[in-house]
């Protein structure tokens, strides 16, 4: 938590809250009854095994997809909206989805050259800045089919931090990328947290980065199991909750 | 008893350290498994177990596993999933005397054991399969209105604010649909026109009414072939093309990508797309008729004894301006339509690449019907105007 964040003691800001959702595709229910909250400076991990939800939970705490049960609000923003202007927060998708007709620098440009008045030249050089953020100075002029695929992560990381969004949504940004890239974008991660208050929601599946980085973390179980644990990850690992301990000490229940 | 010995593994596998043999004894309540059992000469030994299982009676199975060297896990799947067919039958089968090195594999294997529970999806009735086609049917007619609603509101808005609309693709896109298909468009109108000509010609020939096969060429060019062959043409380039680009768009999460940063899909890749058709589709309509004109020119002069300069007259006297107005104005609606239809598609596709291919199949089999409907509904409805 950011020094700021922690300051403000009791008075700790919801910045993100989710009452009683239940998330899917179509017919079929993933998670149900989903409650938890995010505050303001905070990061916040969100775990669980594969396929139990979490890039879907994602989906619709951005508002790409209509609950049919419970609410997400943003808080200040209300019900989150996509047709309604910039959205207050910016979202790094699993697989990375950089648009493959534009360069890595016009990706992370889009959103500034749509949302802002600047010139061409400044937001280039603010893209610049945003992908050497990364360690990708040097493939502002590549296409993302030829970077590998984990460049591909990082210059999405740098396209969700393009207008510094109060919030950020980052769908496994460490996974699949070597040790060091890994424990470097943990660094960046807290380090936009501490330094501008950034209030970071992360799925991801690597435990060193959920200790090293998240301040609170929510467990989904598998099969609908819902949210099995919430807390601080490192009091988290003590638990004797079965299947909680199964994720922490990575290895399965016998 | 039966004894079945596979061959010695051919060339490809000699430089391996066991040759692949293997016997399978049958006898009564016993099967006697020995030697090397690979994977990829494993459909002696499936068709053999399958023997074995088929002929058991009921009671007891033993499977003797005492004299295999090695097994590769492919085959313990099947000796496994043996023993679970076995169960089923009332049978059970014990698998005995595994060597030491096999235990792990035959418990990691064990998940199989259990007789595999096939799910089967319920197998539909007639009526049933036709009511299951016709919800399907139904959920894509009310995406697709959605779509087309959506559309509508998109094109309101820009309309309104005119400074909204992107724009900016759009010289691009009227290259790629437009000039791009210049070439394709100039060949077979000037083929389709020399075919017409070449074809009437014969007919009129026998009744000396040469010159009229300049009739023939230049009305059915203008008001029908041209708009549906240009139109035909685009649906096989540019309705495909926008299909399959933004279904992939669409599949990599990049529609998504947009709509996350406040920014409209449909504005930007629909509204476009659907403008450059509209402007295209009459200017290589338009090209088209020259063209075809001029096919039908060749064949009168080089096999009619008809003087281009003849030719020419009678063009003109033949064709009013509205036969090729007519041509033109049905053009645009056209582009509007495969541009619709083709972006439609590729916003419907979920999934991975073979939903991007499933619907830019379908824009090129919805276009081309949707077209010889429209193009025979603006036949007739001019009909009925007495044009
Ligand atoms: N587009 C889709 N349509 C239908 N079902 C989907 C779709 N995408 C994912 N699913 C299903 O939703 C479930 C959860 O997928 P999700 O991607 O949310 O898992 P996850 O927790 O993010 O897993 P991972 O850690 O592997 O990324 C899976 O069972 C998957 O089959
Ligand atoms: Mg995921």
């Amino acid at each position: 938590m950011s020094a700021a964040a922690r300051e403000l003691g009791e008075g700790r800001e919801r910045l993100l809250e989710v009452r009683g959702l239940t998330i899917g595709w179509g017919s079929k229910v993933l998670q149900t009854d989903l409650t938890f909250s995010v505050d303001r400076g905070e990061v916040f991990a969100i775990l669980g095994r594969s396929g139990a939800g979490k890039s879907t939970l994602l989906r619709f705490l951005v508002g790409l997809e209509e609950p049919t049960a419970g609410h997400v609000e943003i808080a200040g923003h209300g019900p989150v909206d996509l047709t309604a202007g910039l959205p207050p927060f910016g979202v790094m998708f699993q697989a990375g989805a950089l648009f493959g007709s534009m360069t890595v620098g016009e990706n992370v440009g889009l959103a500034l050259d749509e949302w802002t008045d600047l010139p061409p030249v400044a937001t280039a050089a603010i893209a610049r800045t945003k992908l050497a953020l990364v360690g990708l100075e040097g493939a502002f002029d590549k296409l993302p089919s030829e970077l590998s695929g984990g460049m591909i992560k990082r210059a999405a990381i740098a396209r969700a931090l393009a207008l510094d969004p109060e919030l950020v949504f980052l769908d496994e940004p460490s996974a699949g990328l070597d040790p060091i890239t890994a424990r470097e974008i943990d660094g960046l991660i807290r380090a936009l947290n501490e330094g501008l208050g950034l209030t970071c929601v992360v799925v991801t599946h690597e435990l060193e980065s959920v200790f090293a980085v998240a301040d609170r973390c929510i467990v989904l179980g598998d099969h609908g199991g819902g949210i099995v644990a919430e807390g601080d990850p490192r009091e988290l690992r003590e638990s004797t909750d079965p299947r909680v301990r199964e994720f922490f000490n990575r290895r399965p229940r016998s | 008893m039966t004894t079945v010995a596979a061959p010695h593994a051919g060339a490809g596998s000699s430089d391996r350290a066991e040759p692949a043999t293997f016997t399978i004894e049958r006898s009564p309540g016993a099967v006697r498994l020995s030697g090397t059992f690979r994977t990829t000469e494993a459909a002696r030994a499936w068709q053999e177990l399958h023997a074995a299982v088929a002929s058991a009676g009921s009671g007891e199975l033993v499977l003797d596993l005492s004299d295999v060297k090695r097994m590769d896990g492919g085959v313990i799947a099947l000796v496994v999933a043996a023993r679970a067919e076995l169960a089923t039958q009332g049978v059970t089968a014990r698998i005995v005397s595994t060597p030491e090195h096999l235990r792990p594999l035959f418990e990691l294997y064990r998940g199989m054991e259990r007789p595999a529970e096939r799910v089967r999806r319920p197998s539909l009735g007639g009526l049933e399969t036709v009511g299951d086609a016709a919800l399907r049917w139904a959920s894509e007619l009310r995406d697709a209105v959605h779509f087309f609603s959506a559309v509508a509101a998109a094109f309101v808005r820009v309309v309104r604010r005119p400074r909204s609309a992107h724009l900016k693709e759009l010289p691009w896109l009227v290259e790629r649909a437009g000039f791009d298909a210049l070439p394709i468009v100039v060949l077979i109108s000037l083929l389709v026109g020399f075919v017409m000509g070449y074809q009437s010609a014969r007919q009129l020939e026998r009744f000396g009414a040469n010159v009229y096969v300049a009739d023939l060429v230049g009305i059915s060019i203008t008001r029908e072939l041209a708009p549906l062959m240009t139109a035909i043409i685009v649906v096989g380039r540019s309705g495909a093309g926008f299909a399959a680009e933004i279904g992939t768009m669409k599949v990599s999460d990049e529609i998504d990508a947009l709509r996350v940063m406040g920014l409209q899909p449909i504005a930007r890749l629909v509204i476009p797309r659907l403008v450059a058709l509209a402007l295209v589709l009459p200017v290589l309509a338009l090209v088209s008729d020259v063209v075809g004109i001029a096919g039908g020119l060749f064949v009168a002069v080089v096999s009619l004894d008809v003087t281009a300069h003849a030719y020419l007259l009678e063009t003109r006297r033949a064709l009013v301006g509205w036969d090729v107005w007519q041509g033109l104005i049905k053009s645009a609606p056209f582009g509007v339509t495969i541009a619709l239809i083709a972006c439609q598609q590729g916003f419907a596709a979920s999934g991975g690449a073979e939903s991007v291919g499933r619907r830019t199949t379908t824009t090129v089999v919805s276009c081309l019907f949707t077209l010889v409907l429209l193009d025979a509904a603006f036949t007739f409805t001019l009909r009925m105007l007495g044009k």
